[in-house]
């Protein structure tokens, strides 16, 4: 059974060539990861099993970033770096205080 | 670490297993034979990092090169094309002899 | 939540206008609470966003040129392509990279069907397209196709070699010298070394005024 993202030798359309610059929360994204990683906190490994369990459609409708941080909180929660109820605290905080 | 059990120019077949969970061999590399063409390193099994663990000790790491018409044997040209694969030690077995 | 697909979409200049996504409130929520903790510092976070923002193309084409016009340095960047853009002051950081060699007769092209993993540490962010599911799912099936769609036609005589990056080792393609540029600095020549070129969906090519004649495979710039 292949699974979702292990998509080589499928078939697909032509390939969109447009390109767009990282956008700063995409950048604020690499950056954490790149952190978590040096700091040992997560692992590459780690983080490719949490976007591949994302699931098809998560997996399709997510943008390349956002599976990365959405992934990546999955590995903290897991590992109880962060905690779910502060998570949502800390969003909702982020929204109220505007870009 | 154990020393490598394929040298280069090995016919290799690639193990056809469909586990879910994490795995860095590809679907389309699977059952799939290449030849050896040597190893890049030895690096902790992606497998049990994925899950949290050292994934150690680690194991070799070959590049293999599949022909593109044994990967797609129904599809048309690109003849002298292929396909090189960077597989870990445990997905890889010797060829049967006699396959191609 | 806005279903889009995983290719480009444009960055916008009113990008403050816009509603802000789950996933850009969960992004400063992740690094608020990390900060918050004290497990990443506001330096840190600082420092890898320039270093984010250092990355680019320009440091694999310096590497590039300088194989080009030194053969020695071209044996130490085949053997290791760290340690030789570290001589040249260049940090490409502690995933290996592996230089793949492009001869008359041999093209190479570089993909991560599995993910998108990509020399970053090099070349700077891979373009949206090495990230999408057309170039992932197509190259490694029909390379000529795909490559074609970039302007690059190799005869057909020319073995095309894809390298799939399923394990710790990133690629770079080490582009042939298109004749015409001979005597050229190491500048001159970095500057016609594309990130494409640096991938293998393209080949370097003189600027159009300097082109004698139909010259090495067309390929887009």
């Amino acid at each position: 059974m292949r699974r979702h993202h292990d998509m080589g030798g499928e078939p697909a359309g032509a390939i969109d060539r447009h390109e767009h610059d990282q956008a700063p929360w995409e950048k604020k994204v690499d950056a954490i990861v790149r952190l978590l990683l040096a700091k040992r906190l997560m692992t590459l490994d780690e983080m490719r099993r949490g976007i591949e369990d994302l699931g098809p459609g998560a997996y399709d409708e997510l943008s390349y970033f956002e599976r990365w941080i959405t992934a990546t909180t999955n590995v903290l929660l897991a590992k109880g770096v962060l905690e779910v109820r502060e998570l949502g605290e800390a969003i909702e905080a982020a929204g109220a205080r505007g870009p | 670490m154990s020393p490598p059990r394929f040298p280069a120019g090995a016919r290799v077949r690639v193990r056809a297993l469909h586990p879910p969970g994490h795995c860095r061999t590809p679907f389309y590399a699977r059952g799939r034979c290449g030849v050896v063409l040597g190893v890049i390193d030895h690096q902790p099994d992606p497998e049990a990092r994925a899950y949290g663990r050292d994934g150690l000790p680690p194991l070799a790491v070959y590049r293999v090169r599949f022909e593109r018409a044994e990967l797609w044997p129904n599809d048309e040209g690109g003849g002298r094309d292929a396909v090189v694969v960077d597989l870990f030690e445990p997905w890889l077995e010797l060829a049967a002899e006699g396959t191609r | 939540m806005r279903g889009h697909h995983d290719h480009a979409h444009p960055h916008r200049p009113d990008l403050e206008d816009l509603p802000r996504t789950y996933a850009m409130l969960l992004t400063d929520a992740v690094a608020s609470l990390l900060l918050a903790k004290g497990i990443v510092t506001p330096d840190e976070l600082r420092a890898t966003l320039e270093t984010i923002d250092s990355r680019s193309p320009a440091d694999g084409a310096k590497v590039v040129a300088r194989a080009w016009v030194d053969r020695d340095f071209r044996a130490r960047l085949l053997a290791d392509v760290n340690a030789a853009a570290a001589e040249l002051g260049i940090d490409a950081g502690g995933i290996p990279i592996r230089a793949l060699e492009n001869r008359p007769g041999l093209h190479n092209v570089v993909v991560c069907t599995l993910c998108s993993c990509y020399p970053r540490l090099l070349l700077g962010p891979p373009p949206d397209w090495y990230k999408s599911r057309a170039y992932r799912s197509r190259v490694v099936r029909e390379p000529r196709a795909v490559l074609a769609e970039f302007g690059l036609v190799l005869p057909e005589e020319t073995e095309i070699l894809v390298h799939d990056s399923t394990a710790e080792l990133r690629y770079l393609v080490l582009p042939g010298r298109p004749p015409g540029t001979e005597g050229w600095g190491e500048a001159e020549l970095a500057a016609i070394v594309t990130r494409d070129c640096l991938i293998g969906t393209a080949v370097p090519r003189l600027p159009t005024a300097q082109r004698n004649g139909p010259g090495v495979a067309p390929g887009a710039a």
